[in-house]
C-alpha cells in the first residue's frame, strides 16, 4: 500500500521534472528585434515558438498594434500571419487596417484574418492556428477582461506553439496581466516623435510620425527586464533606437519584480 | 418502362393547421381563407364533406348549413413550410424533387424506383408513409409531369405506362387539368365534359377560345410533350448514402458511418480526378424531419481524412446540435460542386505544401466559425481610405491574395495610413483650427481632450462622384500627434467656402472626425 502510494508520488515527480526539463532545457531560437539593448536583455532576441504577451490601455491599443505587428514581421517575415480578433474589438479599437500595415513594411499577402464572435471560438481558432505549422506567427487580439484565458488556456497554447514552432502573440487590450506561462509580457505606449523633429509643418528629411514605442518588459521568464523607446523601422524592418531621442531616466530594474501590479499607473516618465 | 422521364406528383390536400389543432371527434371542421373580401372554405375534412360542405363556400354558408361547424385560419406560410419539409423527405427518394404550390410535389424518379423495388412498391411506400404522418394523399406516375398531376386528381394511385397516357386521362372530368376557373366553366357551358371531348377537338379551335397555354397544357397530358420540372436543388455531381434497418442515433456510429460515407465518395470521386469544393451531409430521422448540414472547402477535397474532420468540426460548432431524436434511417453524404484536381508534385516544393496546410487550415476555420468569418486582404484601385482594401472571404481568394500587388509604400517616409482604422469615422469636437483650413488646436474624442503637438496635413481627398449620388464632402485628413505621442488620423468633412456655406451663403460649421489611429 505504502509503495504503491510512494511509486505514484515518484511517477508524478517524475513527470513534473520532465515538464520543467522541456519548459528550461530546450534552446529556442531566437529572432533579434534589431534593438541592440532589448536585444542583449532578451539574450539574443525574441524566443520564436512560444507565447509572448502584449498588454496596453485602452487609447494606447494603436501603440501596441503597431508594437505586435513588428514583432511579427521579425518573427515571421514573409510567413502566413494569422490574426484573430473578437468583432466587438474591431469597434472599440478600430479594424486593423491592410494600407497601415503596408505602411509599416509589412507585407499585407500574408495576413489571414479571422473574426471570432466570442472569445471561446477565438481561444479555440488561435490554438488550433498555432498547432499548424505552415504558418509562421499567430496573433490574438482580445479586448478587455477575459476570464476564459487562464492559467490553462494559456498552457494549452505554449505547448501547441512549442509543439508546430509558430510563435503567438497575444494582444491585451485594457486588462490587467493575470499569471500565465508566456514567455515575455510587455506593455507598450505611444511615445513622442524625436524632439528634433519639428513641431509643426514637416521639412523634407525630418518628418515626424514614426512609429515610437515606449516598450517595457515586465516579465521574461529567461532573463532581466527593462524599458527602452523603440522606433520600428519601416525601411528596414526591424526595431531600433530612435535618433536624438533621450532613454528613459530611470534605470531598468535588473531583478525580476514581484509582481505587475504598478503597471498601469499613469506617472509615466519624463524627459530630461 | 419506357425511356421517358417518370414523374410522380404526390398532391397533399389536408391543410397543416387543421391537423394541428385537431378538432374533437365527429365534428366538422374546416380551414377558411379570405378571398374577394369574404371567408371562403379553403379545405374541409371528410366530416364537413359529408355535411355538404365544399371548398370555395362562403363561410356564412357553410354556417348555415351546418351550424356546430369548426372553423380555423389558413396559414399559408405554415402550409409552404409543410409542403416544403415533404419535399426535404422526398429527397431520399429521388434528388430532383420540386414543388408545385400550393399542394403537390413533383418527383422525378427516372432511374431511382427499382431501387425501392418497383414503381408500384415506390407508390405505396411514398403514400404509406405521408398517411401515417396525417397527410391525405393522392399519388401517380406518368411520363409527364402534367399527366401525373392530372392523374392525381382524378384517378389517384394510377401508373401509366408510356404511351398510354391518353387513353388513362381522356375520362377525366376537365377540371383536373388544373386550369383556370374562367376555362373550366367555358369548357363545361361548351359542353365539353371530359379532357377526351376537348382532346377530340381540332387544336386550333380550342386555341383559338381558350388560349395557347391551355393546348400546351392539354398535350402534356396526353403525353405529347413534356415541361421539364424545376427542382428544389441542383443535381448534386455526386451522392453516396447509407441506409440503415435500425435507426441511428450514438455520436459514434453516426460519426464512423460519415468517415465511411467519405471515403466512398473520395473513391468515386477519384475515378474523375474531381475534388469537391462543396459537401452535403443529409440526416434522415425517422420521424421525417430532414437537417442538412453543408461545408465549403477552398480547395478540392480528395482526402477522406479531410472531409470527415471538416464536418466533425462543423458538427461540433453547431448551435443547435443534431438531434437524431428517434433516429436517423438514411444518412447522406453528396458533393454539390465538384472540380477537376490538378495534381501537383509535392515533394519537391516546400512551399506548396505549405500552402495546402494553410488551405486546409482555413477550411477547418471556416467550417466551425463560417466561410466570411475568415478573410484575406485585397487591395482595391480607389482612394478612398474605407474602401481601399476588401476583405474578401479566405477560402475563395488565397491564391488571388497571395498575388495581388499592393502599392509600394514611399522610402524613407513614416506611415501615410493607420494601422488601425474606424468603419464608421467617431466624431470629435474641435473648438476651432489655428487658420481656416488648417488643422484643429485640440479636439476631444471619446470624453478626453487631446492638445495638438504635431500635425501635418491638409491630404485633400476627393469622393468618387461618379460612384455616389448626392453630394459627398471632400475630406482634409491630417495626421496629429497630442502631448501624449498618440498619433491620429483626423478629417475635416467639406472645403471651407465651397461646400461649407449654408443656404443663404454664410460659412457653415465644420464637422471633424477621428478615422483612424497610427502606430
Amino acid at each position: 500500500m505504502m509503495s504503491a502510494r510512494m511509486s505514484t508520488l515518484a511517477s508524478l515527480r517524475g513527470d513534473i521534472e520532465r515538464l520543467e526539463a522541456h519548459g528550461d532545457g530546450y534552446a529556442p531560437n531566437k529572432v533579434a528585434l534589431g534593438h541592440a539593448g532589448a536585444d542583449a536583455t532578451l539574450r539574443g532576441g525574441l524566443a520564436a515558438a512560444t507565447v509572448h504577451e502584449v498588454f496596453s490601455a485602452g487609447h494606447q491599443s494603436a501603440a501596441a498594434t503597431g508594437f505586435i505587428a513588428g514583432l511579427a514581421g521579425r518573427l515571421a517575415p514573409r510567413r502566413p500571419l494569422v490574426w484573430v480578433r473578437q468583432d466587438f474589438s474591431e469597434i472599440e479599437l478600430g479594424a486593423l487596417s491592410m494600407s497601415g500595415w503596408a505602411e509599416l513594411g509589412l507585407d499585407p499577402r500574408c495576413v489571414v484574418s479571422v473574426r471570432a464572435a466570442d472569445v471561446d471560438t477565438a481561444l479555440r481558432t488561435a490554438a488550433d492556428a498555432l498547432a499548424c505549422d505552415a504558418v509562421g506567427a499567430v496573433v490574438l487580439e482580445l479586448w478587455g477582461e477575459v476570464r476564459q484565458l487562464d492559467l490553462t488556456a494559456s498552457r494549452k497554447l505554449t505547448l501547441a506553439a512549442q509543439a508546430s514552432g509558430v510563435t503567438g502573440l497575444l494582444l491585451r487590450v485594457a486588462a490587467q496581466p493575470l499569471p500565465s506561462t508566456a514567455e515575455s509580457r510587455w506593455i507598450v505606449r505611444a511615445a513622442h516623435s524625436p524632439p528634433a523633429a519639428p513641431l509643426t509643418l514637416a521639412a523634407p528629411g525630418s518628418a515626424w510620425g514614426a512609429p515610437v514605442f515606449d516598450a517595457e518588459l515586465v516579465r521574461n521568464r529567461h532573463g532581466p527586464l527593462g524599458r527602452w523607446i523603440m522606433e520600428w523601422k519601416c525601411d528596414e524592418c526591424l526595431f531600433g533606437e530612435p535618433a536624438a531621442y533621450p532613454q528613459p531616466v530611470a534605470a531598468a530594474p535588473a531583478h525580476r519584480p514581484h509582481q505587475t501590479q504598478s503597471v498601469f499607473k499613469r506617472s509615466g516618465y519624463r524627459f530630461a | 418502362m419506357g425511356t421517358g422521364s417518370r414523374k410522380e406528383n404526390a398532391s397533399k390536400k389536408s391543410s397543416s393547421v387543421a391537423r394541428e389543432n385537431a378538432a374533437p371527434d365527429n365534428v366538422p371542421s374546416v380551414v377558411v381563407a379570405k378571398e374577394n373580401n369574404a371567408l371562403q372554405i379553403y379545405a374541409l375534412d371528410d366530416k364537413a364533406a359529408r355535411c355538404g360542405l365544399e371548398a370555395g363556400l362562403p363561410l356564412a354558408n357553410a354556417r348555415a348549413i351546418c351550424p356546430e361547424l369548426m372553423v380555423f385560419d389558413a396559414d399559408e406560410v405554415a402550409d409552404a413550410k409543410i409542403l416544403d419539409d415533404i419535399a426535404d423527405w422526398c429527397d431520399r427518394f429521388t434528388p430532383l424533387v420540386a414543388l408545385d404550390p400550393p399542394h403537390g410535389l413533383f418527383l422525378d424518379i427516372t432511374g431511382c424506383a427499382h431501387l425501392f423495388g418497383g414503381e408500384a412498391a415506390l407508390l405505396r411506400m411514398i403514400c404509406g408513409a405521408l398517411t401515417r404522418h396525417g397527410f391525405f394523399v393522392s399519388a401517380a406516375i406518368a411520363s409527364t409531369s402534367v399527366c401525373a398531376r392530372t392523374l392525381t386528381r382524378g384517378s389517384p394511385g394510377r401508373i401509366v405506362k408510356d404511351g398510354e397516357e391518353a387513353e388513362a386521362v381522356n375520362p377525366l372530368p376537365v377540371s383536373t387539368l388544373g386550369a383556370d376557373a374562367a376555362i373550366t366553366t367555358g369548357l363545361r357551358r361548351a359542353g365539353l365534359k371530359t379532357i377526351g371531348d376537348v382532346a377530340a377537338r381540332a387544336p386550333y379551335e380550342i386555341t383559338a377560345r381558350f388560349g395557347g397555354d391551355f393546348t400546351t397544357r392539354l398535350a402534356h397530358a396526353l403525353g405529347e410533350g413534356d415541361a421539364p420540372i424545376s427542382p428544389r436543388k441542383p443535381l448534386p455531381d455526386y451522392i453516396v448514402e447509407k441506409r440503415f434497418a435500425e435507426p441511428v442515433t450514438t455520436e459514434n456510429v453516426i460519426s464512423i458511418t460519415l468517415s465511411q460515407l467519405a471515403h466512398m465518395l473520395v473513391a468515386a470521386m477519384g475515378k474523375q480526378g474531381k475534388g469537391a469544393r462543396r459537401l452535403e451531409a443529409g440526416f434522415f430521422r425517422t420521424d421525417g424531419a430532414v437537417r442538412a448540414i453543408v461545408v465549403d472547402t477552398g480547395q478540392p477535397a480528395t482526402k477522406a481524412q479531410v472531409i470527415d474532420r471538416l464536418f466533425r468540426e462543423r458538427l461540433e460548432a453547431l448551435n443547435d446540435p443534431l438531434d437524431p431524436g428517434f433516429g436517423f434511417d438514411l444518412i447522406r453524404l453528396s458533393a454539390s460542386r465538384t472540380e477537376i484536381v490538378v495534381q501537383q508534385q509535392r515533394d519537391l516544393d516546400a512551399n506548396v505544401h505549405d500552402n495546402d496546410k494553410l488551405a486546409d487550415l482555413i477550411d477547418r476555420i471556416a467550417a466551425r466559425i463560417g466561410g466570411r468569418r475568415v478573410i484575406v486582404h485585397l487591395p482595391q484601385d480607389t482612394h478612398i481610405p474605407e474602401r481601399a482594401v476588401w476583405a474578401a472571404p479566405a477560402q475563395h481568394h488565397l491564391t488571388a491574395s497571395a498575388q495581388a500587388a499592393w502599392p509600394a509604400r514611399a522610402e524613407s517616409e513614416p506611415p501615410l495610413r493607420p494601422l488601425r482604422l474606424f468603419e464608421k469615422p467617431e466624431p470629435i469636437k474641435v473648438p476651432f483650427a489655428t487658420v481656416p483650413d488648417g488643422p484643429p488646436h485640440h479636439f476631444t474624442w471619446r470624453r478626453a481632450v487631446h492638445a495638438v503637438v504635431r500635425a501635418e496635413g491638409p491630404e485633400r481627398i476627393a469622393m468618387e462622384w461618379w460612384k455616389q449620388d448626392g453630394e459627398v464632402l471632400t475630406r482634409d485628413y491630417f495626421r496629429i500627434e497630442d502631448e501624449a505621442g498618440l498619433r491620429f488620423w483626423i478629417y475635416r468633412d467639406g472645403l471651407y467656402g465651397s461646400e461649407l456655406v449654408t443656404e443663404e451663403g454664410k460659412p457653415a460649421p465644420a464637422n471633424w472626425f477621428v478615422h483612424g489611429l497610427f502606430a
